[in-house]
């Protein structure tokens, strides 16, 4: 049976939509549709993906066995630099705000375009530009100081090409600045009349607060870098201790985006599975107000728990208990989403389709994820588990069990109004569960490893750690296959798919009203909201069994 | 469930004024969304400019008497010279706006012009400062030798940090004047062309706000580096 | 079967392990408890051609307000258990060993008070609590002990403290935890935990070169220090001798405690802390002294307050015997 339903009828793709709206290089590459920009994003994210995925595989495939046999010392210190790199920067970052942000804001508040498409366009760019830069560092001998570049080391001893790593890295943060500016004057001032703010879809509310991380915090890491740059190239002092500089300024300055960066990694994937639940549960989301202010709340307290990663740097016994506590107080709000998303289901009418596989998935690796938080947030803890796998694994639960998962849930949601078509169920579901299971075989081990006190950024390690270490590689070798299947349905869906319908899903919000895929001017006529949001009930009392 | 009724069209493709972009519903909602936009931009900016402000701060703290001699070397003249320029260029700037919202093309180039000859003037007065301090070997790097001009005595080692910064903000906030020269340009181009109107003159009321930016930026720059300690000495 | 924990070395071993084992425990129920009611309400609430609509349930504000308030307790209560294994962590005793360490790529070079020097390794006594004063000469390292649950970064410009009290005789491994460049995987070691008998075997075998502080006499004349802090009547600067671990007068008011790090920190910055009633004319030495020549001249000015400074000067041997070890 299909799995898509009710409206199954499959309309033919060639009305006029966004895709067929022109053809050549040119369209696309001075397009300035969101929807086009979007898939440009896709097509740069992916690529990022697959060459921080290679490095993955080396990193892993070193460390099989406890000597460094595969690769010398000074490569294997590139190679978890650039996977740290292109992942955080060029993947992570912008990936899901790019991706399914782009496409989708307009579309869901009802208007044709974001407010400043050129400067989306110039967005993308950027992002290219800073992205080509890091990559030609790494083709030309790659930088070796850890993706954090803590000084002296990056300033002063490391022979890589910092600052060439550097100007791509602030170059792309330029990309995030103005894609997060672009998105809060949108959803500020292109609203559809009838669209307060409390009836915003949750998506478009966790976007809202990602933007505002990207707004206010992006532009520190971007003068540290310069900093940095400036430092190495000018032998200024600011971070140099030989002049009177301090290490730990530069851990402050960095740490004062990088944190709040994790949660422009997070915040976007959170609304997704906000949107998953109560579609596959075809039941309003359960405390909308309270998952849209907890949205707000991280991106706030987000900016006040940097310390807790300098617990052992040095810092004062009260900076330490202030940031430690206010680190505890940032895991609640997450909390509470997960407490209202199971609410949802509770009574809902549940379908198991791919999305819903990811939604899942997800609920259950990011609370464990985030729940190993916690673990560091304590300060006599933190200081055993600081900077070994115990924190590579904290932070791979959220990043790759937690985002990446609802990034393809989300993929896998919006595709059929994407591409117009229908990728295949069976395999969608067979490779859901192949990244589940690797994933954690992958990534559960090093929680061990690294409570035992094997280090971060080592490539030999002593041999009582190795069992655990083949564990994670085997691990990762199942991730890798099941990464691989979707990029290849993905890609025949869009010669040999079905057909989908404008609502394949039943699903409640403004982007199901417009055909798949949409028209370049999404809606010929703005409309007018007028029901609250997930609306799946009215009009249906006589409920069926629950 | 939202309904989507044509309750109202938008202004057809013949009524739109040129200004208005297709996705915008009228120029006021235009006029709205340009101007949270440059807000919010100016907002990253403060924040850019912040992490060197606060790596000044801190190093200020920590380093006193270094800071201090080293802020005595800086030529408080042409730094009082440069604010006062810099203000008066604020001053041109606005009346450009104003000039704009009346469509009075002539004032508008005229008073773009006029601040674009201040900003020049403050950038040639930073090329004659920076030409000094490589004359004196304050640059930081392997020449730095200051030497304090009373007592002729070198600075201690830790004023190569605050030259650092020194060189650092002013050439950030150069490089801004720069653009903003740019941006003035592409203002009387454009003003050249008859575009700003009383219905439309939003660019130059987005680029006013940024150049009065600019302006504060400096404003703060100022005391902070060419001030220090000057009532001990 | 791999080992899953950590063998449990040090004094305050056990309390970071218990901690840890409630915060598996909260861990492990939260997250059955969640993936349980998901599962189960999927396969409950799954949808059948008899049940396509879902029901709809009353919001309740008392319910949200419930699941804030109790996640926010439970965490309050891992803050404070966090912050109390934290002091024991971070409060030496006072009667502890002085060791000192230099971290450089891609070695540590560790220094007892007596001169004794090793390298990459570290012998100590169980029982009695050893306080770490380390610097690194070129770029931040991290000493780390996982069996002591010991860790601390050494950032160069400053001096790191910290502390254990051994508890088992053994080897454990010593590694460096903070990226440092290309040998980073190697600046590892091991730290020998002793028997008291055995311990003092091993003082009494090896060559025990200049103490610290002996070598750090010498600095004190060689860079001229005793011109101005001689002791002379009349002298340009504060007297040295008896003042570490007191609190001073600085210029400005406030009071300063002498420790290593306001030690270090009036050689190479002397005008951030100036002792009140002297003038500012002490020049700086930054950049003129090494790490290492830092560490020997904090010793050497330790070892001028024996009394509150004890662990300056090496311990007799027959003192050292008569230890027990402390409780954990």
């Amino acid at each position: 049976m299909s799995s898509y339903a009710p409206d199954e009828t499959p309309r033919v793709a060639e009305r006029p939509n966004y895709l067929n709206a022109g053809y050549g290089p040119k369209s696309w590459l001075l397009t300035i549709d969101h929807k086009r920009i979007a898939i440009l994003y896709l097509s740069g994210v992916t690529f990022f993906f697959a060459i921080g995925g290679l490095y993955a595989a080396a990193i892993r495939l070193e460390l099989v066995t406890p000597a460094g046999e595969v690769f010398q010392a000074e490569t294997y210190n590139k190679l978890f630099t650039t996977h740290g790199v292109m992942m955080v920067f060029f993947f992570m970052i912008p990936g899901i705000p790019g991706v399914l942000g782009n496409f989708l804001i307009p579309l869901m508040i009802g208007a044709k375009d974001v407010a400043f498409p050129r400067l989306n366009l110039l967005s993308w760019y950027l992002y290219i530009v800073g992205g080509l830069i890091a990559l030609w560092a790494t083709v030309h001998g790659g930088v070796d100081t850890g993706w954090t570049f803590y000084t002296p080391y990056s300033t002063v001893y490391s022979n890589g090409w910092v600052v060439v790593t550097a100007v791509g890295v602030f170059i792309a943060g330029f990309s995030s600045i103005l894609t997060g500016l672009n998105f809060l004057v949108t959803i500020h001032t292109m609203r559809a009349p009838g669209m307060g703010w409390s009836r915003m879809p949750l998506f478009c509310w966790s976007m809202y607060a990602t933007a505002i991380i990207q707004i206010l915090g992006t532009p520190i890491i971007a003068i540290t870098l310069l900093l940095v740059a400036a430092e190495r190239l000018f032998h200024l002092g600011v971070f140099d201790p030989a002049q009177g500089g301090d290490p730990v300024l530069f851990q402050h300055l960095f740490w004062f985006y990088s944190h709040p960066a994790v949660y422009i990694m997070v915040l976007p994937a959170l609304g997704v599975i906000s949107e998953l639940v109560t579609a596959f549960a075809r039941k309003p989301i359960y405390g909308y107000k309270f998952i849209a202010a907890s949205s707000v709340a991280i991106a706030t307290l987000s900016f006040l728990v940097w310390g807790h990663h300098m617990f052992v740097s040095g810092q004062s016994v009260y900076a330490g208990l202030v940031f430690s506590i206010l680190s505890f107080m940032v895991g609640v709000p997450s909390a509470i989403k997960v407490f209202n998303w199971t609410a949802t289901l509770y009574k809902g009418s549940v379908s198991y389709q791919t999305p819903l596989l990811y939604a899942l998935g997800f609920i259950g690796l990011f609370t464990f994820g985030g729940l190993t938080g916690l673990f560091l947030a304590a300060l006599g803890l933190d200081i055993h588990v600081h900077d070994t796998y115990f924190i590579v694994a904290h932070f791979h639960y959220i990043m790759v069990g937690g985002t990446i998962m609802a990034y393809l849930g989300g993929l896998h949601y919006w595709w059929p109004k994407i591409s117009g078509k229908l990728y295949p169920e069976y395999w969608s579901r067979v490779s859901a569960w192949v990244i589940f299971i690797g994933f954690n075989l992958t990534f559960f081990p090093q929680f061990i490893v690294g409570y035992l006190g094997m280090p971060r950024r080592y490539h030999a390690y002593p041999d009582e750690f190795q069992v655990l270490n083949v564990l994670s590689t085997a691990g990762a070798s199942i991730l890798g296959i099941g990464y691989v299947i979707p990029l290849v349905y993905f890609a025949w869906s869009m010669r040999y798919g079905k057909d989908a319908a404008d609502n394949p899903w039943g699903a409640t919000g403004l982007e199901w009203e417009t055909p798949s895929p949409p028209p370049t001017e999404n809606f010929p006529v703005t409309p007018t909201v007028t029901g609250r949001p997930y609306d799946y009930l009215t009009g249906r009392e006589e409920a069926a069994v629950g | 469930m939202a309904e989507a009724h044509a309750v109202h069209g938008h202004a057809g493709p013949h009524d739109a004024p040129p200004e208005l972009r297709h996705h915008f519903v009228d120029l006021p909602a235009q006029r709205e969304a340009s101007a949270l936009g440059m807000w919010v931009f100016l907002v990253t900016e403060v924040l850019f400019f912040g992490g060197m402000f606060t790596a000044y701060a801190i190093y200020r703290a920590i380093y006193r008497t270094a800071f201090e001699e080293a802020s005595n070397l800086l030529d408080i003249k042409l730094g009082a010279f440069n604010t006062a320029v810099l203000i008066m260029s604020s001053l041109t700037m606005a009346l450009a706006v104003w000039a704009s919202s009346q469509g009075k093309k002539n004032l508008i180039i005229l008073f773009l012009i006029l601040t674009i000859l201040l900003g020049g003037a403050f950038l040639g007065v930073k090329v004659i400062e920076y030409k000094q301090k490589f004359d004196h070997h304050e640059v930081p790097g392997p020449h730095f030798a200051p030497l304090n001009e009373k007592t002729h005595q070198p600075l201690p080692p830790q004023s190569e940090l605050f030259f650092s910064l020194y060189f650092c903000m002013t050439g950030l906030h150069a490089l801004h004047m720069i653009i903003g020269i740019g941006l003035l340009t592409w203002l009387i181009l454009k003003a050249r062309r008859g575009v700003f109107t009383p219905r439309y003159n939003t660019p130059v009321d987005m680029v006013g706000l940024y150049w009065h930016f600019v302006d504060i930026v400096w404003i703060f720059l100022f005391p902070l580096l060419y001030l220090l300690g000057r009532h001990t000495l | 079967m791999p080992q899953l924990f950590p063998e449990q070395a040090s004094s305050f071993a056990p309390h970071v392990d218990a901690l840890y084992g409630f915060m598996i425990a909260v861990t492990a129920f939260f997250s059955l408890l969640i993936g349980t009611l998901v599962v189960v309400f999927a396969i409950k609430f799954r949808r059948r051609p008899d049940h396509e609509v879902a029901t709809e349930i009353h919001e309740s504000g008392v319910l949200e307000i419930a699941w804030t308030i109790i996640p926010f307790g439970i965490v309050l209560v891992m803050f404070f258990w966090g912050a109390s294994v934290w002091f024991r962590i971070t409060r030496p005793p006072a009667d502890a060993i002085e060791v000192y360490v230099t971290g450089k790529q891609w070695m540590w070079k560790i220094q007892h008070a007596d001169g004794h020097r090793e390298m990459n390794e570290l012998h100590v006594p169980v029982g009695r609590p050893v306080r770490l004063t380390m610097a690194s000469e070129d770029v931040i390292h991290s000493f780390f002990v996982p069996a002591f649950r010991l860790k601390r970064d050494v950032v160069p410009g400053r001096f790191a403290t910290a502390w254990f009290e051994a508890t088992k005789p053994g080897k454990y491994h010593l590694f460096c935890a903070e990226f440092c460049g290309t040998r980073h995987s190697g600046m590892i070691g091991w730290v020998y935990a002793m028997t008291p008998p055995e311990y003092q075997a091993w003082l009494t075998g090896g060559v025990a070169g200049e103490s610290l502080a002996a070598a750090g006499a010498k600095r004190f004349v060689e860079h001229a220090c005793n011109t101005c802090h001689g002791d002379q009547p009349g002298a340009r600067g504060p007297s040295l001798t008896g003042i570490f671990g007191k609190p001073v007068r600085i210029q400005g008011g406030q009071v300063a405690m002498v420790d290593e790090a306001y030690i270090r920190e009036s050689i190479v910055n002397p005008q951030a802390k100036l002792v009140e009633g002297y003038p500012p004319i002490m020049p700086t030495f930054q950049g003129l002294i090494s790490e290492e020549g830092l560490l020997q001249l904090t010793a050497y000015i330790k070892s001028l307050s024996p009394a509150t400074a004890p662990g300056a000067a090496p311990i007799p041997a027959a003192a050292a015997a008569e230890r027990k070890p402390a409780k954990p």
